[in-house]
């Protein structure tokens, strides 16, 4: 097996004279179905109707985009970006990787946004009734900007596990919750990222909504000890990977279409 | 051998407590010096100034109060603020950036976008699209972002003519995808209520 992964050339279908950069057909095969009733809120919120398929038009293809002064200084360091009078209590981590495409290419400039519960596994919420502590320092959520290779980084403190009703006895395994957005609105994307080892990933009913065993190891963070920090901070290293296009938008600039 | 893509990332439900990354002063705290919301315009924003807003209900009819929506749509001119927006006519408008995010409230169960009414759009093969606003909805129990469209009642031509309304058959099902107008103190409201399941299900689009 090589590492090289294939990419699509431009387009063949010509709308007013340009190459349509249209996206790649989305692989439901590792993908959860909507209605999955081990995870029990799903019977009453999927549609029962089957997805009518449409082809891409613009509205598709494009989405939006941010800017560096849209974001603070601190945005993706939720040790510090909630701190009152000290910092948040847990395991110092950094979570980093890239954002990359169907065709093996960084997105570059995308909004990549997380958030999270604390080392106790309470979430800043509102509806979070949970009886660990809130940690007075520890906002939970951040986000960055990729750079121009689709890199991201943020720190954080290593989130708990926590209880919640789908049957009596589930817990969550520790995880962080990531929203990417892409270059197209046909690539937004909500997923969770878990961490290497944890016991609780094979019992959760969330993780198994998802018929793909390799799809559910993608999910799984390891250790990443070449990019921690020596008597500070461990890292995880977690990349995603979000639909392919035919052709970038860059590159049928280039060909001047 | 086959020939080796990487795979999209499994999608994963956003929880009940996706306020806290996406929306934080709707989880209950304030954080980020700059919130992305459902305010769509500025006072220099070109074009009709509208509000939609509707609420969202599951399978039982029972109101689901911790979704979260996000529109995506051109401006008055039907342009899209992107690079990869190519049409010829018109022109982008640099104060509106075509996006928003709305969550239902948790107690009325209520979204609402402040935003401008879209033109029509360039479709495929010379065809042309009616206005039209995406939506994607994510939510407890949703395991994959649902994508649909907002069109409006009183673009009757445009949408008899807009090749997606033209494919969906049933006229019943069609009609969940058409915002009807109302005017309220000198303001037009479009009402689009989403139904994740059951008899007036709304149509989802595989996009
Ligand atoms: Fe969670």
């Amino acid at each position: 097996m090589n590492d090289l992964v294939s990419h699509a050339p431009p387009a063949f279908v010509k709308e007013g004279g340009n190459p349509y950069p249209e996206l790649f057909r989305r692989d439901y095969a590792s993908q959860s179905p909507a209605y999955a009733p081990i995870y029990k809120t799903s019977v009453l919120r999927s549609p029962r109707n089957a997805l009518l398929s449409i082809d891409h038009s613009v509205s598709e293809t494009t989405g939006p985009m941010f800017g560096q002064n849209e974001l603070g200084m601190l945005d993706n360091d939720l040790i510090l970006n909630y701190a009152k009078d000290g910092e948040a209590i847990g395991p110092r981590i950094i979570v980093h990787g890239y954002i990359l495409d169907e065709n093996g290419r960084g997105l570059p400039n995308t909004l990549v946004e997380f958030w999270q519960a604390n080392a106790g596994g309470r979430y800043r919420h509102k509806n979070d009734t949970y009886l660990a502590p809130i940690d007075p320092n520890f906002g939970g959520c951040g986000r960055t900007l990729t750079d121009e290779n689709g890199y991201y980084y943020f720190r954080t403190i290593r989130p708990g596990a926590y209880p919640w009703r789908n049957y009596v006895n589930s817990w969550r395994p520790a995880h962080i919750h990531f929203s990417l957005f892409g270059n197209a609105f046909a690539q937004r994307l909500i997923t969770q990222m878990y961490f290497e080892g944890d016991p609780l990933i094979k019992v959760c009913p969330i993780i198994k909504t998802i018929p793909d065993e390799e799809a559910i190891q993608r999910l799984i963070a390891p250790l990443d000890l070449n990019a921690s920090v020596p008597d500070d901070t461990m890292a995880y290293r977690f990349d995603m990977v979000l639909r392919g296009r035919r052709s970038t938008l860059f590159e049928n600039r280039l060909e001047g279409n | 051998m086959s020939v080796k893509y990487l795979k999209e990332t499994a999608s994963q439900t956003a929880g009940p407590y996706v306020h806290i990354g996406l929306a934080p002063h709707q989880a209950g705290f304030d954080i980020f010096q700059n919130n992305f919301d459902n305010n769509m315009v500025s006072a220099t924003t070109r074009g009709a100034q509208i509000i939609i807003e509707g609420r969202v209900f599951d399978g039982s009819g029972s109101l689901v109060r911790d979704a979260l929506i996000e529109a995506w749509q051109a401006n008055a001119d039907g342009r899209y603020n992107h690079p990869g927006d190519r049409q010829e006519t018109g022109s982008v408008d640099p104060n509106f950036r075509g996006w928003g995010r709305a969550c239902t409230d948790f107690e009325t169960g209520l979204y609402r976008f402040y935003t401008v009414k879209p033109g029509p759009v360039a479709g495929r093969a010379g065809k042309v699209q009616a206005p039209h606003i995406s939506l994607w909805i994510v939510a407890r129990g949703i395991n994959m972002g649902l994508n649909t469209r907002i069109y409006f009642a009183d673009e009757e031509k445009a949408n008899e003519a807009d090749p997606i309304l033209r494919g969906i058959e049933l006229k019943k099902r069609r009609d969940t995808l058409i915002a009807k107008p109302s005017h309220k103190d000198g303001k037009t409201i479009y009402t689009f209520d989403i139904v994740l399941q059951g008899d007036n299900e709304t149509v989802f689009f595989d996009v």
